[in-house]
């Protein structure tokens, strides 16, 4: 496999050629009206440029009868409607699209720097995460803001991106015990994952801080901040810059996290 | 509008889902059992996707606050009665200001249907009105007080409407085979089609847990999570299947055995806690055949409702002739 460039620093349509592993791409039917194609079982950045090559290439195709597709880790699920395009038709199709060479696109791909509160009362598993890891406090945010994330997909709730790039001195396993309320704009860490938690959700993640970006409101024009292919760097602020970004509008926080990939 | 004087414990409303934004973790949602919202709202004279209130094994007690307003309740056969009178589901039924219509039980399903001719006057989010608890998304659940408006003020007087609630077989619930089969051997996916599960206490929206014969993994059960749709058959850790159902989650890192098909996942949410439940698997093609059928079908349940006979109050030998 080659490696694959990630996205260019001007943001333009470029594109490299994408090679796969054998014994992939695999099809499975998911009921009568969804269909998975799998590159891989792994979390690998390499896997995932493939998902969203094929999803890209599928909406360039723009073929009658797909409902909506699902880019996650290493598989895109395809809904459809068989009335307008059957199983095999759509295989057929998704053979032709790959036998053309998959291309990786950078059209939109966009680097967020996310500012991070990292205070006891926000990052209520600060202490545990220190102790598990025979850190430090200071250690383990250190650890946390210097690392680059990567945004693999988006799930388990409206627009929470699942980060991979966490310090491996970070990983560790799920909590036994999940906490019934996370509340929207966490900052969390699940074993290699990590995320940004976009509404009320139950999680046995552990929460390091709190950050005034929202990755879901559904009154913006677009209520989704993240898509698959970002990349995110956590930034540690001070109460005082917190209070005032929390302050800020949409559109002004907007302008203070956003760069361009 | 409509008072929710009392209402059923788990009442949202509900229509046919929000396609298009799984993509960016948002759930499908809509309602559990389709054909039966069709019926509801093809009674009351909506089009088939209208939102209405969807309720779990009761719908309780609701007041017209409105002039009049054109109602049905569908999904099973749930005792109903209006200012303590007793009236049929699966008709349609003009009540007046002030008059309370209160929803009890079925003895045959779960999920029962409240439409209202034209609809209620919700702003969609996302495309559609369905609610999701989780995300917040709708109008959240319905609780005692709260009023929903409608989009008409009153309804005419015409003629009621009825029809035939659509047979439900026993017959097994028919799936497709994966798509992450490969983590059980043959004897494994032999013995869960030979078993026979229970519907638990422990389903809602978003999923139907089982009991019965654990379906052992012979690979490990932590797959790379990847999308999923309502009617995957999750197997967890513990081996006991988990179907996920409207409400679930985009993306799960549990093995999918198998996939309910369309056709057959409305009867088996209606299935109520303690009931067995089979399954049996068809291919694909099968699969893709069942579905156009169930599609038609669902299309042509507004062809199905009929008028009732003029209502009499007087019998026959004392009518003008």
């Amino acid at each position: 496999m080659t490696m694959l460039r990630r996205p260019d620093l001007d943001g333009a349509a470029s594109a490299t050629s994408i090679v796969l592993a054998t014994g992939y791409p695999r099809f499975a039917p998911v009921g009568d009206a969804a269909l998975t194609v799998e590159f891989g079982n792994a979390v690998e950045p390499e896997l995932n440029a493939q998902v969203i090559a094929l999803d890209m290439a599928l909406a360039a195709a723009e073929l009658d009868g797909i409902v909506e597709t699902v880019p996650s880790y290493r598989s895109l699920l395809i809904c459809y409607e068989p009335s307008e395009i059957s199983h095999h038709k759509l295989v057929a199709e998704l053979h032709r699209l790959l036998g053309r060479g998959l291309q990786e696109h950078a059209e939109r791909a966009m680097t967020w720097n996310v500012p991070v509160l990292y205070e006891p009362a926000y990052g209520i598993d600060l202490p545990e995460v220190a102790q598990r890891t025979h850190l430090t406090e200071e250690e383990v945010v250190s650890l946390h803001t210097s690392a680059e994330y990567f945004v693999y997909t988006i799930g388990y709730a409206p627009g929470m991106p699942y980060l991979g790039g966490v310090p491996p001195a970070l990983h560790l396993s799920r909590r036994d015990t999940p906490r019934p309320r996370i509340e929207a704009g966490a900052i969390m860490i699940g074993g290699a994952q990590a995320c940004i938690v976009p509404t009320t959700v139950p999680s046995a993640w552990y929460q390091l801080g709190v950050t005034p970006l929202r990755p879901f409101d559904v009154s913006r024009p677009d209520p989704f901040l993240f898509r698959p292919g970002d990349r995110i760097r956590f930034r540690r602020v001070a109460r005082g810059e917190f209070e005032y970004l929390s302050r800020l509008s949409f559109e002004a926080l907007l302008q203070y996290v956003r760069t361009e990939a | 509008m409509l008072r929710a004087v009392s209402p059923g414990p788990y009442v949202t409303v509900q229509d046919a889902g929000r396609p298009g934004w799984r993509r960016f973790g948002v759930s499908g949602c809509g309602a559990m059992d389709m054909p039966s919202l069709a019926a509801g709202n093809a009674l009351v004279g909506n089009p088939s996707d209208t939102p209405a209130l969807e309720f779990a094994h009761v719908g309780g007690s609701w007041e017209v606050l409105a002039e009049s307003v054109r109602i049905a309740v569908t999904g099973g056969s749930f005792g109903m009665t209006v200012d303590g009178v007793a009236v049929h589901p699966w008709r349609s039924h003009r009540l007046q200001q002030g008059q309370v219509l209160h929803v009890k039980g079925a003895s045959d399903t779960v999920w029962g249907y409240l439409a209202v001719a034209h609809g209620f006057d919700l702003a969609p989010q996302l495309g559609s009105c369905a609610t999701h608890l989780r995300s917040g998304l709708g109008t959240g659940r319905i609780v005692e007080g709260d009023t929903l408006p409608l989009r008409s003020a009153s309804a005419p007087i015409a003629r009621e409407r009825q029809l035939v609630p659509h047979a439900c077989s026993t017959d097994p619930i028919r799936v497709v085979l994966g798509p992450q089969d490969g983590y059980f051997s043959r004897q494994e996916i032999a013995g869960f089609f030979a078993s026979t599960y229970r519907m638990t206490h422990r389903s809602d929206r978003m999923g139907a847990w089982l009991d019965g014969p654990i379906v052992a993994h012979s690979g490990g059960f932590n797959v790379v999570s990847d999308g999923l749709v309502p009617g995957c058959i999750q197997i967890p850790g513990s081996g006991m299947p988990v179907v996920l159902l409207m409400d679930c989650q985009t993306i799960g890192g549990y093995p999918k055995l198998a996939t309910i098909v369309s056709a057959d996942l409305p009867r088996f949410v209606q299935y109520r806690p303690g009931s067995a439940v089979k399954f049996a698997a068809i291919d694909s093609d099968a699969a893709q055949l069942l579905y156009r059928g169930y599609r038609a079908a669902l299309a042509a349940i507004p062809q199905s409702v009929r008028e009732m006979p003029e209502r009499t109050t007087l019998p026959f030998w004392l009518r003008p002739s």
